[in-house]
């Protein structure tokens, strides 16, 4: 009993675990966003004519558009002129070999949890890091080219595999999708590119790890996952930063692409500093990802666990373009003290027998404010398309709120669709009975959120489940009694 | 034929009507008209009329600035009548109330029916919606229904609504408000009819307090086969212990919107909404509800049922709002839709609001078509595809009725339904 209390202790002290930042030496680009601001990080990439091209239409783009008012978030007007947009640690000229990695920087991962060396052979993930913007090391490169796997950093992508680039790049987010798409598309400074040829099974969970570290720096990177036919992959992408007071902006755009009898597995856990207890600080994490079905009997699943960020703005969709393709969505999203967060999924049904599921699970506490938005939409040809959606809440405590805004747009008299929505709070009778059998408040909470959101969690590979787990329970700490 | 003009150009013909009203002087009115212009009329970007198309439609159909005929050569009300079902009965004649036409049998001591004045408008002024502007600035009539305390009504009120367009298309905008003081109870049932071709534009607004402990049953019929444009708004606001029942039947219609906002600001309170919409043609019937619970320990319900045929578009909004400190609150939603044809649509979109956290609430919504081992059993007992469905279809509607207690309307609803049903079938 008294270790539980001293390990409770623990936890409840807790802030913000990946809260430190440390000092690396950073090459940065100066403040604010112009023309010159998108040609001075292609140039830094030595990156190719035709990518120069692309940001500077995207650029041209974004600024013919306006930023989206319709999430239920709040938060002051961001200023776009005060960002840096691309941040770098110095001292890293392409790296071979772990030993040529600053030390530094292998320090910082190794406080993150995350050895690039050791530990990761033994659980066998390979590892592409992104610190601030810019892919630091990739581990078991050679193990995955035998199997003609490439995973590396977007920018060796460009230089080493330009035809794949050009040939997906905004295939599935054009650059004119969304604001932040667009910002993305023309700044994006690193990321993470996949390739997984026909029929090849990934022998091992991919991942990749973003952290900002650098202060006052916008963190946009770029991930494309291809899979060939037949092929299949697991990825993983983890996310922290160290706590600041001012808030800082995440805008990443997702691609992924699902040929014929393909399936792409994407989890996240998402941990950006949330601010602090007063609503100080914290990420604007303003995300676009988006899945595209395009060969028949393909399938991408989305999983994610979305506990930090002062504001989450994020809907991982998938367009089922292929004959009985298939979606997937399972989310957890807690807010807690003033964190805001409007996410959920669309699921676009356009091949014929497509099926879609959603799993939400939404957990506010505090003084957060916690939405789901989704649309299930089935077009004129798509028959025998079946969809299911349940998106649950749960409150704690009288000041928080949960909202659902479910679109469903049917134009196919063959199509099934079923949404239910709950929203209640941890009953009194569960936590009486916890307490009676000797489980003190905070930990039946805990145990209590952790059933609710089992369903989703349980998608998630077995490593990120275990921190998922701990990252609920952290979350909510405090937000009982 | 009239060709689409521009947003302006609708605007400055609605500012040349209002310049034409008879009562144009009146500050609340130009208030309401100023909100109007400002807005205009709301587009598929606005997210409350997102997946409707009312201001292409309106445009298309209607010059504004030529202020309707109010002369209507109509001498008889009875074909818009519930059979059987007695009554006080008032009549709207493009948008005019006609004393000749009504009739009230009730007692002035059961319920008083006055003419509503401008000035009552005024809350009205500073709304959000387009439609409620714009009724408010051109309103041309009104009335005032008020049920004193501890009063039973035992009639209930019909309100008929007629345009008639049999020479030129008919743009009327009418409004009314409703009492029922504590302990008593009322049945109110609306209706939209129509004569003639030419395209109908009707907006109407009511307001509806519903006192401590006293009951309304609310009823709308929609089955006008006219080319009726409409947009209706209810605002009800319930006080503690009072018992709203509503249910809204549309059958057809060129485009009908219903807005529903009911205030539950009270405490021990019960709403029961219920719909049901059969569309074919290329009608279009747009239902957005909003139950905004602001005090604690009530009960709503909620349940709106479609079957969309031929070229027809279904549209459902429904929101529950759950405001800090309405705890206990018991919220239920559900939506059911079949599609019978891929050529219909339906857009829909429960939307739940919560900010308490002691409270129960769901919604849930299915868009599917008819079971088909269903209708294989039926056929395998010998009964034909056609009346199978009509059959199916018949049970899936009738769980909407629920809530009715007359029988002679809910006889009479039912064989509106039937008749539209078999109608279905016959065509397949």
């Amino acid at each position: 009993m008294a270790k539980d209390n001293q390990v409770l202790e623990e936890i409840t002290s807790k802030e913000y675990e990946h809260g430190w930042s440390v000092d690396l030496e950073a090459d940065e680009s100066p403040k604010g966003l112009t023309e010159d601001t998108v040609r001075f990080i292609s140039k830094k990439k030595q990156e190719p004519e035709w990518l120069l091209e692309w940001r500077l239409k995207a650029f041209r783009h974004w600024l013919k558009l306006e930023e989206p008012k319709w999430p239920n978030v709040h938060y002051p007007q961001i200023n776009y002129q005060d960002i840096i947009y691309y941040s770098a640690p110095k001292k890293k000229v392409a790296p071979n070999s772990l030993d040529e990695v600053d030390p530094e920087l292998i320090k910082t991962f190794e406080k993150l949890g995350i050895s690039l060396t050791e530990q990761k052979r033994l659980s066998g993930i390979a590892v592409d890091a992104v610190i601030d913007s810019v892919s630091v090391a990739t581990t078991f490169k050679d193990t995955l080219s035998k199997l003609g796997v490439i995973f590396c950093s977007f920018s060796e992508a460009v230089r080493e595999h330009p035809e794949l680039i050009k040939k997906y790049l905004g295939s599935v987010v054009p650059m004119t999708d969304n604001y932040f798409a667009a910002l993305n598309s023309a700044v994006f400074s690193d990321g993470s590119f996949c390739y997984i040829p026909k029929g090849v099974r990934c022998p091992m969970e991919l991942s990749t790890y973003f952290r900002i570290n650098a202060a006052n720096t916008g963190q946009f990177e770029r991930t494309l996952i291809v899979a060939e036919e037949g092929s299949y992959v697991s990825y993983l992408e983890g996310c922290t930063a160290p706590m600041r007071d001012e808030n800082q902006l995440h805008a990443a755009v997702v691609e992924l692409y699902a040929m014929k009898d393909a399936e792409i597995k994407y989890s996240t856990v998402q941990n950006w500093y949330p601010g602090d207890k007063e609503g100080k600080g914290g990420i604007y994490n303003f995300v676009t990802k988006r899945g595209l079905c395009a060969g028949d009997h393909s399938k991408i699943s989305w999983t994610q666990v979305e506990t930090g960020s002062a504001i989450t703005w994020k809907y991982p969709s998938c367009v089922l373009k292929g004959d009985y393709s298939m979606g997937e969505f399972y989310s957890v999203a807690v807010t807690n003290n003033y964190q805001q967060a409007d996410t959920g999924t669309k699921m676009i049904h356009i091949g014929k027998n497509t099926r879609s599921r959603i799993v939400s699970k939404g957990i506010s506490a505090g003084k957060s404010q916690n939405s789901y938005r989704g649309q299930v939409q089935v077009m004129k040809r798509a028959t025998n398309a079946r969809n299911f959606s349940q998106c649950d809440s749960l409150l704690m405590g009288d000041q928080c709120g949960a909202h659902t805004f479910p679109y469903i747009d049917v134009e196919n008299s063959s199509a099934r669709i079923e949404h239910e929505a709950t929203t209640s709070k941890i009953g009194e009778d569960q936590i009486f009975y916890c307490l009676q059998r000797g489980i003190d408040e905070e930990a039946a909470v805990a145990l209590i959120v952790n059933g609710y959101a089992k369903e989703v969690l349980n998608q998630l590979p077995m490593e990120f489940a275990v921190e998922a787990q701990k990252l609920l329970a952290l979350t909510l700490e405090g937000s009982v009694g | 034929m009239s060709t689409t003009t521009s947003d302006i150009d609708l605007k400055s013909k609605i500012a040349k009507a209002f310049e034409a009203h008879p009562d144009h002087q009146n500050a609340d009115r130009k208030n309401a008209l100023a909100g109007f212009l400002k807005m205009g009329l709301p587009t598929n970007k606005s997210e409350e009329y997102r997946f409707t198309p009312v201001a292409r439609l309106l445009e298309k159909n209607f010059d504004f600035d030529k202020v309707s005929p109010a002369e209507s050569n109509l001498t008889s009300i009875d074909s818009f009548l519930i059979p059987g079902l007695e009554a006080n009965v008032l009549v709207f004649v493009n948008g005019r109330y006609s004393k000749s036409l009504s009739t009230v049998v009730s007692s002035a001591k059961e319920i008083q029916i006055t003419p509503l004045s401008a000035s009552d408008a005024k809350t009205l002024t500073t709304s959000t919606d387009s439609f409620v502007l714009l009724n408010s600035a051109l309103w041309h009539d009104g009335l005032s229904i008020r049920v004193p305390a501890n009063t039973n009504v035992e009639l209930p009120v019909f309100i008929l609504h007629v345009s008639d367009a049999s020479s030129n298309q008919s743009v009327n905008h009418t409004r009314l408000q409703v009492t029922v003081e504590n302990d008593s109870s009322l049945t109110l049932i609306e209706r939209s009819a129509s004569i003639g071709e030419n395209p109908i534009f009707h907006t109407f607004v009511e307001e509806i307090k519903i006192a401590e402990k006293a009951s309304l049953d609310y009823i709308k019929i929609q089955n006008d086969e006219g080319k009726l444009h409409q947009v209706a708004t209810s605002l009800i606001r319930q006080a503690d212990n009072s018992i709203l029942n509503t249910f809204t039947l549309t059958l057809s219609g060129t485009l009908i919107r219903n807005n529903f906002n009911i205030a539950v600001d009270g405490e021990n309170c019960e709403s029961h909404f219920y719909g049901l919409y059969l569309l074919n043609g290329n009608t279009i019937a747009d239902n957005h509800t909003v139950v905004d619970h602001l005090k604690p320990n009530s009960h709503s319900n909620e349940l709106y049922k479609g079957v969309m045929d031929e070229y027809a578009k279904g549209v459902f909004n429904g929101k529950i709002f759950v405001r800090p400190h309405a705890q206990l609150t018991n919220a239920f939603q559900s939506n059911r839709n079949i599609l019978m044809t891929d050529t219909a649509t339906i857009n829909t979109k429960p939307q739940l609001e919560i900010w308490a956290d002691d409270v129960k609430c769901s919604h849930g919504c299915t868009t599917g078509q008819l079971d088909e081992e269903a209708l294989f059993y039926l056929q395998s007992r010998g009964i034909p595809m056609g009346e199978a469905k009509a059959m199916l279809l018949y049970a899936f509607a009738m769980e909407t009725l629920a809530p009715i207690k007359n029988e002679t309307i809910k006889n009479y609803l039912d064989t509106l339904i039937s008749k539209r049903l078999n109608r279905l079938d016959a065509t397949k």
